[in-house]
């Protein structure tokens, strides 16, 4: 009774007791962490270290160190001609999902809506609605690779919405987006006058074209938000750091938010990011290379097995379709685990509609890998051998 | 350099249905890939780094790395010596570098006083072996990329989002 309405009737959803039977199982293959299975690159933590032992312990200016802000600033320069004021068009936040939560409570009256594509990642509608907004979901399908389409997104607009999130490559789907597809949505978006909330924290993780940040579209900078971070390109995610770029009255807002809810992200962090930003570029390749060929792997040897799935652009995600096993995804996923205790995330925790399909993790080592894909067919061996008796 | 020699440096064990979806390329290209390295001396051995300190029942050898300094013979330079050097059994890796010495040699034995022997009975004598040094190794920290003892981290959580 002293928890808010609000509050109370967000989700945790109907797979927390899934969650809790993975939590609480020994020798469990896991194909359902949203996470590197990479430790954070030695030069990094040794950087952070050193920092410790030089007594840099205190707060930071609010927004993030100036040499943090200017290396990331110089970062976007170099690798995509973006440019940014390091001093009021650049933030950086506890991780990209503060700065999601800044960016929403910055832009939002009470009653506007944001249109988020699902699948998608779990924390952006119920931060639309504790920022007093309204989530519009945008649901994208399998045949059109979980893509948002210009036609969809001018439909899915209405009267009072003030934004449009999008995340690429996408979690859970993988689904990336071309320099063309995003010109398209730009131009809906610059149509309907709607600001562009991208999410952009697997970017580093895209494997068949150039990643291109929205705000890197003609026209488009002003009307963009970009949200990014450390956790997933230099596999940092312990580290909780993240920053936002934007324009500079936005940016202001958001920076009122977090001044007053975090002061700052903490020296330690920023101190490791600066030298990843820096210097971190050749693991970054090298762990991109690892992935790509885990992707190519996982996705083979599921649809091989008759799990119908398409190939991923980018992050680390398999999003197969599980519809050929005639059981909802939480039901699939509570027996895989019990039987051959291979754990993955059910599809439904990513969108009301996506109850037949799975989320695959492929942030996991190859022999991790082999042996789910091996469980995986013993599974529906058993499966189909049963049916067959029947 | 070829992804698929990428590949099996990384994990030797991988089978060619593994390297073929990894790489997108059909499984007899794979295996003629990999047989034409091996035929051709591109691929040299497939071996399992070991820690010894772990291996029941299998004694650690003693190893030492050497370093020699030769005098070059004409017109075949440093490789003649190296070559006379490198086929003792004994001398598991034989490299040319720069600097202060010519040769690095690594030499296993079953004990100290075997590599010992090695060196004052077979090495020295050697007529172009000017000077050797020699240092046993007395732990193995790192091989080949892999850190033998690994720190305890904390795991992952099983599931997140």
């Amino acid at each position: 009774m002293y928890v808010s309405k609000l509050v109370n009737d967000l989700p945790p959803s109907g797979i927390r007791a899934f969650f809790d039977l993975v939590m609480g199982m020994k020798d469990v293959v896991s194909l359902g962490v949203g996470e590197p299975d990479f430790v954070t690159p030695w030069h990094i933590r040794e950087k952070a270290i050193y920092s410790l032992e030089q007594g840099c312990t205190s707060y930071t200016s609010n927004k993030g160190m100036p040499e943090l802000r200017k290396e990331i600033c110089a970062f976007l320069k170099s690798r995509f001609g973006l440019e940014y004021h390091w001093d009021n068009e650049m933030l950086v936040t506890v991780g990209a999902s503060e700065a999601l939560d800044l960016v929403c409570r910055a832009i939002l009256e009470p009653g506007e809506k944001v249109i988020i594509h699902e699948p998608c990642f779990v924390a952006y509608a119920p931060l639309v609605k504790l920022a007093g907004g309204v989530p519009v979901p945008l649901i994208t399908t399998a045949q059109e690779g979980f893509k948002v389409t210009p036609d969809k997104l001018e439909r899915a607009w209405s009267k009072g919405t003030k934004a449009f999130l999008i995340n690429y490559p996408c979690n859970p789907t993988g689904t990336s987006y071309t320099r063309a597809e995003l010109a398209a949505l730009a131009k809906v978006a610059q149509k309907k006058d709607m600001l562009v909330l991208s999410d952009e924290i697997y970017d580093e993780l895209t494997y068949d074209f150039d990643h291109t940040p929205f705000s890197a579209l003609p026209g488009m900078r002003e009307r963009v938000v970009y949200l990014n971070g450390f956790s997933k390109a230099y596999a940092m995610t312990g580290w909780r750091l993240g920053w936002a770029a934007g324009n500079e009255k936005i940016l202001a807002a958001m920076t009122k938010i977090h001044q007053y809810l975090v002061m700052c992200a903490s020296i330690t962090s920023q101190m490791a990011g600066r030298e990843a930003i820096k210097n971190g570029r050749p693991d970054v390749l090298l762990m991109k290379k690892e992935y790509n060929r885990r992707r190519n792997y996982i996705v083979a040897s599921l649809n091989e097995l008759g799990l119908e799935c398409h190939m991923p652009q980018g992050a680390f995600y398999a999003f197969p379709s599980i519809k050929s096993l005639n059981m909802s995804s939480i039901d699939f996923a509570r027996d895989l685990l019990e039987k051959q205790k291979v754990a993955l995330v059910p599809g439904g925790a990513f969108g009301s509609q996506c109850a037949d399909h799975v989320r695959i993790s492929y942030a996991s080592s190859y022999d991790n890998l082999r042996e789910a894909v091996s469980r995986i067919t013993q599974y529906l061996k058993a499966r189909n051998g049963g049916k067959e008796q029947q | 350099m070829d992804e698929i020699l990428d590949i099996l440096i990384n994990d030797a064990r991988t089978p060619a249905e593994d390297i073929a979806k990894m790489t997108k390329k059909p499984v007899a290209a794979v295996k003629k890939a990999i047989k034409k390295y091996e035929e051709d001396g591109t691929i040299v051995q497939y071996k399992a780094v070991v820690n010894h300190e772990m291996a029941e029942g299998l004694s650690a050898p003693v190893r030492a790395l050497i370093e020699v300094s030769i005098v070059p013979q004409k017109d075949v330079g440093f490789d003649h010596v190296a070559e006379r050097i490198y086929s003792f059994a004994e001398v598991t890796s034989c490299y040319l570098v720069s600097g202060s010495y010519d040769l690095l040699l690594i030499v296993e034995g079953k004990s100290i006083q075997t590599v010992a022997e090695f060196v004052s009975s077979k090495l020295s004598p050697m007529e172009n072996v000017r000077q050797t040094t020699t240092h046993f190794l007395l732990k193995k920290y790192k091989e080949e990329g892999k850190i033998f003892k690994q720190p305890a981290r904390s795991s992952r959580l099983n599931i997140s989002y």
